[in-house]
């Protein structure tokens, strides 16, 4: 549906996006990943026509971007950044002009508008200027218009922010509808957001890809040594002697007792798989009593943090 | 054709949303009526010369106040970028925009329509310099405008477009007057009467519409739509 081939775009001197190249198949919803300044939203405005790349290009739906603009934006839905409206319009006239001015025929204007206001909960807020609304009715506004054409793709940037907590999740329960029949790409700096609501995500930072896949993939991707947290009821000198005779356990560490009951923080080669179950082995053969074992997910947020700090 | 209508409606509407409109308004008829009446039942003249004689100095400071906001606004907003990811040619929006402004000034010009009223009350006044003047003055003002749209182009603040505007206007308007035309050297004199406003304006004005003179308005108005829909491109550089 999309094809982005080594997409650069500078801002004078400054790079903004270096040599990208993805692409977004029918029915996907990817997630833009990065911290401010990744190069997102400028991806996102050279994948939408608004400015065109310095060099490489893109194409949607079959269409260049640089040779078919027009036909380009017919068929994308954009909710730029912090949504822009013309905030001395009112909703309803506002609607109306969105769809005059995607060329709904007249006919069909009407009901694709209602559509909208339910979609999006509008209904009490038609006769308000945009000005006048909160945060969340702009957002759900600026979707609305995004929509109104019912376009095959949707490209969102940051389409959660400054909405509060039941907003947030109204939203991406309807991204997550929407993502059933559209193509859409969004762009968000909240990583759980990611996990919820995306099939793919793409981590940007300093204008370069650096890693791509599911959120699942990527956790296992990015996974170093595991961690495990055990608490066991035996000789704590019988215990130490036995996980220092194991190599693949790097490190063990008591962090807390009560009774005769340790518990443990073991850091466990990655090269070892089913380390729980090792464990519990470990523990019927040395007749221990094992209360508790539990295993560290690394979290997207690691993941997010080691890729985009550096330090990887 | 349908979007550059779409264009035109809106932003004429919204034109009257904000008391911007009629306060502008308001001033515009106040000081056009005031700058003719003062004197015009002193001089016995029935004719509507002095009236639109001051009509390029109201404008001076009238039209940068209607074309200020156009696109600065626009771009201040954000909103430029929701308008230019539609499906819309960049000179769509550039004439969408101009026509509405036309229209606006369209309305504060026959909102006048009490000056020749009053003329044609109290005396016999000669018709063809009045017509004349009316075309003068809406290809004055519609040049103005097509300027000031352009240099609203250019900036996102509102004052820089009023200023700006106002201040290349008036180098149009006084180009061609003669205490410039004294002060240059002979070489260039023909082309700085012919850039500036003022031979053209009262030629029209007199009621003797010379293909010249609207050739000169209707490329000076294209120019300014040019550069603008070239100041939208220039997002992209």
């Amino acid at each position: 549906m999309i094809e982005v081939k080594n997409l650069t775009r500078n801002y004078g001197t400054t790079i903004a996006v270096n040599d990208v190249s993805f692409s977004v198949k029918k029915g996907e919803v990817l997630g833009f990943l990065g911290p401010n300044g990744a190069g997102k939203t400028t991806t996102m405005k050279v994948l939408t026509c608004f400015m065109p790349p310095t060099s490489g290009t893109a194409t949607v739906d079959g269409f260049d971007i640089l040779e078919d603009p027009l036909a380009v934006r017919e068929r994308i839905g954009y909710l730029p950044e912090s949504t822009p409206l013309y905030t001395d319009m009112m909703v309803e006239d506002y609607l109306s002009y969105i769809a005059e001015m995607r060329r709904i025929p007249q006919a069909q204007r009407a009901s694709r508008i209602k559509r909208m206001i339910d979609v999006c909960s509008l209904r009490g807020v038609l006769k308000k200027d945009i000005g006048a609304l909160s945060k969340g009715y702009k957002q759900r506004v600026g979707l609305a218009q995004a929509m109104i054409h019912d376009p095959a793709i949707l490209i969102l940037d940051e389409p959660t922010s400054g909405l509060d907590p039941n907003q947030i999740i109204e939203i991406r329960q309807l991204i997550k509808e929407l993502g059933k029949e559209k193509t859409i790409i969004l762009s968000t700096h909240i990583l759980p957001e990611v996990s919820a609501t995306c099939d793919r995500v793409m981590i940007i930072n300093e204008g370069k890809l650096v890693a791509s896949g599911t959120p699942d993939e990527l956790q296992n991707e990015a996974a170093g040594d595991s961690v495990l947290y055990v608490a066991i009821t035996a000789k704590q000198s019988d215990i130490e002697s036995t996980f220092a005779n194991i190599n693949v356990i790097k490190a063990s560490e008591c962090i807390s007792h009560s009774g005769g009951r340790y518990s443990y923080r073991l850091v466990i080669d990655k090269s070892q798989k089913d380390c729980g179950a090792s464990v519990f082995q470990l523990a019927v053969e040395r007749g221990w009593v094992l209360s508790e074992i539990r295993s560290e997910q690394l979290s997207l947020e690691d993941v997010f943090l080691k890729l985009t700090t550096g330090d990887n | 054709m349908r979007i550059i209508a779409a264009i035109a409606k809106k932003e004429f509407k919204s034109y009257f949303v904000s008391p911007v409109a009629y306060v502008l308004i308001t001033i515009f008829l106040i000081l056009s009526n005031w700058l003719f009446f003062n004197m015009y039942f002193l001089d016995k003249e029935a004719s509507m010369r002095v009236f639109i004689a001051r009509m390029p100095w109201i404008f001076l400071f009238f039209v940068p106040a209607v074309t200020m906001r156009v696109w600065a606004e626009e771009k201040k907003m954000g909103t430029m970028e929701m308008l230019m990811t539609l499906p819309v040619k960049d000179y769509e929006a550039v004439i969408g925009k101009f026509l509405a402004s036309f229209a606006f000034l369209a309305v504060c010009i026959a909102l006048t329509i009490s000056v020749p009223m009053t003329v044609s009350y109290t005396g016999d006044p000669d018709w063809g310099p009045i017509i004349g003047g009316y075309i003068g003055t809406i290809l004055m003002g519609t040049a103005f405008l097509s300027l000031g749209l352009f240099i609203s182009s250019l900036t996102e603040n509102q004052i820089v477009a009023f200023i700006l505007s106002l201040l290349v206007s008036f180098i149009f308007l006084i180009v061609g007057e003669h205490f410039v035309l004294y002060a240059i050297p002979n070489a260039i004199v023909p082309l700085f009467e012919y850039l500036g406003f003022g031979s053209h304006f009262m030629s029209i004005s007199r009621g003797v519409i010379d293909s010249r003179d609207l050739i000169y308005y209707f490329s000076f108005i294209f120019f300014f739509l040019f550069l603008n829909v070239k100041s939208l491109e220039s997002r992209k550089w």
